[in-house]
Formats: structure tokens, sequence, C-alpha cells
């Protein structure tokens, strides 16, 4: 075949891909460092930021130096703030992700991760928990995250089963319409338990809103197996996704099997979601908001969305939740009602400046 | 109908008694077509007549029985990304996704040819730059595809097909959004990189002027089957177009140019 030489004017014309570069991923670790700075220094006990910079640098391998820190102040900063940043850092970044991810599967903006009966899965699971006392004792093993990711899995499970035997190619649609059945069929048994169970109410209440507290380390150490797993197969997924923005039928002829990249992505994407859900609750607009601000900046290739959403996600959520707990001190707001309240007007603000289509 | 003999039959694209079900009708009922290397065949016919699904089928986006080989080769036992590496599609209506850039959208053309990450390399990149411009595309690289107007959003559109390095090209409709000045340069293009790299094309036409200019050979579908194949000018008669199209025409020939004019009764 004979294809035209280039020449060096055609190279510096020719328009450049969408590339994750080395600039963009400073900015965004920069953003992400700052932002767990904050809420690393910030809190109901102030604690001087050279003496936690000091303490930490204290916990490097053959390095030793006196911080000047109390034994309870240490104590905040290595049980208590760190944990909830990390934590934070992992619900926000897996959010997002999600978010991206379904949003590219099912070309449709609006996604969110609670699609396909994550929401509704964890919550049955939640209020069982509650309702069976499993979660009532101070020090006793915790069974709510567990039970929560239990039921999301088992409601994604039964929508993908119902939408399309899994690996046959099926319309998104169904899959989506089999979503809504399923999340309505586990809300519906929630609510009948919680009707028999009134004084489960509240405390099933306030998990729906959505609540980064933690025990120490362990809801970290619970969920990061899930998160690691997850998002490698996401941002393995980036490029596929952006074949298949242009359909199914269309990736099919570009060499792509579609249906493989879709029952992948989305096993991958609900697991993110279950893990974020259970050990933080409902937290609204991460999902949706994230990934559409960053495309709103680098355009909507999915690879710089996906990983640069992981990033965002992570700040974002780290800084609400250094709002729902410091707004209010010593008493803490829910952090959905924060991710909500702000993001609600930054999304209308959005949608009314960019009504093209876009979104 | 036997249209090529066997020592024909290694050389092109060879469609041996090919069958299309779509919702349990047969859209294409046992056709047998064969396009030499580096010729265009135009395949004509009334809406609904199965234009579309022998391209779908040729690409392997519908289920079809019967023999689709191409020098020899077996499309059908071809994987997808194999596949997609001998044979792409201008579809008659094609997804654009939003806030994708022209760069972006051509190089998906190069997925057939990346390695697991869908990483496009720089060979890539520069690959798609030259069909770019090669297309007069080049100074609009960096803008979104859904910005553009008609006619060069379809130029887009066949330099991602162009960047795939097809060796036959399947372009379905490929003016029937255009303006007759869009068309005419869409067309030339077409054929100008049929010739220059010898890409064989199947297309299929509303336009029977247009389907006459510009394919070397033609073929004419009536109810998924062929009715009649061979030069634009034995098929192209005022009968045959008032007998299958149900149109009231007159042809003008002019050397080897046909012209179809619609005549009101």
């Amino acid at each position: 075949m004979r294809w035209n030489k280039l020449t060096d004017q055609h190279l510096q014309e020719g328009g450049s891909p969408a590339r994750l570069t080395g600039k963009l991923l400073t900015v965004a670790s920069l953003i992400l460092f700052v932002s767990a700075l904050l809420s690393l220094v910030l809190g109901p006990v102030s604690i001087r930021p050279d003496q936690i910079f000091l303490e930490i640098l204290d916990h490097f391998p053959g390095v030793t130096i006196d911080s000047g820190l109390s034994k309870v102040e240490a104590a905040i900063i290595w049980d208590v703030r760190l944990p909830r940043i990390v934590l934070g850092l992992l619900v926000g970044g897996l959010l997002a992700v999600a978010g991206a991810s379904y949003q590219g599967i099912f070309r449709n903006p609006l996604a969110d991760p609670y699609l396909l009966g994550v929401a509704a899965g964890a919550g049955l699971g939640a209020t069982i928990a509650i309702a069976s006392g499993a979660t009532n004792g101070e020090g006793m093993f915790d069974a709510l995250p567990i039970a929560a990711f239990i039921g999301s899995a088992v409601a994604v499970g039964i929508t993908l089963l119902v939408g399309g035997a899994v690996g046959k190619s099926t319309s998104t649609v169904t899959l989506l319409l089999a979503g809504v059945a399923v999340a309505s069929l586990f809300t519906a048994i929630q609510t009948y338990i919680q009707q028999r169970e009134s004084a489960t109410l509240r405390q099933v209440y306030s998990w729906i809103l959505g609540r980064l507290s933690t025990s120490g380390w362990d809801e970290v150490i619970m969920i990061l197996p899930y998160a690691v797993i997850s998002v490698t197969i996401m941002l393995a997924m980036r490029g596929a996704l952006d074949v298949l923005a242009v359909g199914e039928e269309e990736a099919l002829s570009l060499g792509l099997r579609p249906e493989r990249v879709r029952w992948m992505v989305i096993a991958a994407a609900s697991l993110a979601a279950a893990s974020a859900v259970a050990v933080s609750g409902l937290i609204a607009f991460v999902g949706i908001i994230v990934p559409h601000a960053v495309r709103m900046v680098v355009g909507a290739s999915n690879r710089l969305v996906i990983p640069l959403s992981l990033f965002i996600g992570a700040a974002f959520l780290v800084l609400t939740d250094l709002l729902a707990r410091t707004l209010q001190s010593p008493a803490e707001l829910p952090i959905g009602v924060v991710t909500a309240f702000f993001g609600a007007p930054f999304f209308l603000f959005v949608l009314r400046r960019r009504s093209d289509g876009i979104i | 109908m036997e249209l090529f003999n066997t020592a024909q039959a290694s050389q092109g694209l060879n469609l041996k008694k090919i069958s299309v079900k779509l919702g349990g009708k047969t859209v294409v009922d046992s056709v047998s077509i064969f396009v030499e290397k580096g010729e265009w065949l135009s395949i004509i016919g009334p809406n609904g007549s199965g234009k579309s699904s022998i391209l779908r089928a040729v690409a392997g986006l519908v289920k079809a029985t019967g023999g689709f080989t191409f020098e020899g080769e077996n499309l059908k036992e071809l994987p997808p990304r194999m596949r997609a590496s001998i044979v792409s599609i201008v579809p008659q209506i094609p997804v654009v996704p939003p806030l994708v850039k022209v760069i972006d959208y051509v190089l998906l053309g190069r997925t057939p040819y990346l390695g697991r990450g869908f990483q496009p390399t720089n060979e890539d990149i520069n690959l798609a730059r030259s069909v770019l411009s090669d297309l007069d595309l080049i100074s609009v690289s960096d803008r979104h595809v859904t910005e553009m107007s008609g006619g060069e959003r379809q130029r887009v559109i066949i330099a991602r097909a162009l960047v795939q390095q097809p060796k036959i090209l399947l372009l379905d409709e490929p003016t029937t959004a255009l303006d007759l000045g869009h068309q005419q340069e869409v067309l030339e293009l077409v054929d100008r990189q049929r010739r220059n790299l010898g890409i064989t094309i199947l297309s299929a036409f509303h336009d029977l002027t247009l389907a006459s200019q510009y394919g070397t050979s033609m073929a004419l579908l009536v109810e998924g089957r062929i009715a009649d194949f061979g030069a634009p000018s034995k098929i192209i008669t005022e009968e045959t177009l008032k007998n299958i199209y149900g149109a009231h025409v007159s042809i003008q020939k002019e050397g080897s140019m046909i012209s179809v004019i619609p005549k009101r009764q």
C-alpha cells in the first residue's frame, strides 16, 4: 500500500490525540495531595501542621524525629484522621471511577454507580444487619459493611442474570430495566422489614445518608483488595470504552468484542460501587458530578476521564468530608448531605452553562 | 446465476449463496456476488431490498449463511479483530460521540492493530495524520466531530475507515446526507483512494446516477435477490426503473456516463 509520506508540517498541525500526559497527572496528584493535607491538619482538635509533618516523617523507616506531639495527639493523627482520610480517598475514587465507567458503557452521562441495584441491595443488607442486631455492640465485630456488600453483590448479580445471560449480547436497555425492577424489589423488602422493626428506622436512615466513620483501619483494609482489583480492570478498559463510544455495532466492525468489554467493566464498576457503599452508605452525586467536571476540562476520552476521575473523586470526597466534620463541629453532618448540598447547585450551574447536548 | 469462474474467484471478494435473516424474515436470499480486487461494485435496489444487509454481513455484523472469501481467505472464520484489519465499513448513520476530537475519532480505525491497552503508538498517530492530510482535514483535526458540517463529517468518517487500512471498503449510502457538490467530492475521494491503494469497494446506493458513474460494475437487488448484474448501462434502463422502482425517468447517455432524470407524469 502507498500512503503519503508525512512532512514535518503535518506532524505539527495534525492535532494531538487524547493522552494522559505527565502534566495532567501532576496537576491531579497535586489537587489530591493538597486536599488530603488540609484534611489532616484541620479538625476539632487543632494540631500544628509542622508537628504533623514531623510525626509522619518519624514513621518513615530509618528516621527518628521527635514531633513534640502528645500521645493523644499522635493517636488522633494515626487512628482517627489518617484512616478516615484514606477511606475518603478510596470511597471517592471508587465512586467517581465506577460512575465514569457506567457512563461509558451506557453511553449516558447521567448513569450513576448505583444504577444496577447496588444501592437498593446495600440498603437491604444494611437494614437486615441493623434489624437483626448484628451491628450494635461497641468493639464487637461489625457486620453492617459486610451485609451491605453482600446485598449489593446479590442485587447486581440478579440484574445481570435477568438482564441477559452473562456473556451473551443483550441491549443495555434491557439491563437498565432489569436494574430498575431489581431495585424496586429490594427496596420493597427493605421497607417491609423497617415497618416491622420500626426501632431500626433511625439507624437505617442515618446509614442511608452516608457517613465516613471509621474504627481505626478496619474499613480501609476491608475494601482495599476490591478497590485494587476493580480499579485495575477499569483502568485497563479505558481505551476499549473509547471504542465502545461509537456503539456496539461499530465497535464490532472495528474489531472489538463489545459484550466482553461490557461485562468486564460492569462487573468491575459494580464491585467498586458495592465496596464504597459498604463502608460509607449512599453518598450521592460523586459518581456523576466528578466525571462530568473532568469531561468539561479534558474532553470525553475515557483514556483521560477514567484515571483523572479517580484522583478528583478522591480529592472531592476528602474535602466534602472535611466540611461534614468541621461545619458544625463537634457535631457531624452526614457526608451525603454535604455532597448533594454543594453538588446539586454546581450541577445546575453546569447544565445552564453548557446545554449544547454535551452532558 | 454464475457470475464468475473459479480461477477468478481466488483474486477478489467472493460471496457465495449468502443469506441473511432478520427477525425471521429472509432479507438476503442466496446472493452470489464477485468483486475483482481493486474494483468497485455498486449495489442498487429499492428500499428494503437488502443492500445494507449484504454489507453488514460482509463486515460480520449480522448472522449470515453462505461463503465469504477474499483472496482465498475465509472471512467468516476470522475473529473480529482480524476481520476488521481486512474489512472496514462506513455506516449509513454513524454514531458520533460528543466531545471527541477528529484525531481521536479517526484513530479508532487503528483499533484492530492496537495492543491490549488500546494505546495508539506514534506510528498509528502518524498514519492517522497522513490520512487526515490526504483528505484535507489536517487543519480541523483538533476540533470536535460533532461541530463539523455534513460534508466534513462524512470525510472524517471515511478517514476513520481508511485509517483501518482495509482491503475491502464497504460504503452504506455514503452520500445520503450530502448536497450535490459534497456527494461528488466524497465519491471522487473514495475513488482516488481505491486507485491508489487497490482497495476493493462494495457500496449501496440510492442515487442511481452516482452509482452508475462511480462503480466499475453494478448489481440490482430486488427483494433480497440479484435481479441483474453487469455494466451500469445494461442495468439502468427506463423499463427496469419503471418495473422495479415504480419510477418514471428518462435516461441520458454521454459516452459511458449515464444520467437518470426523474420525470413527472
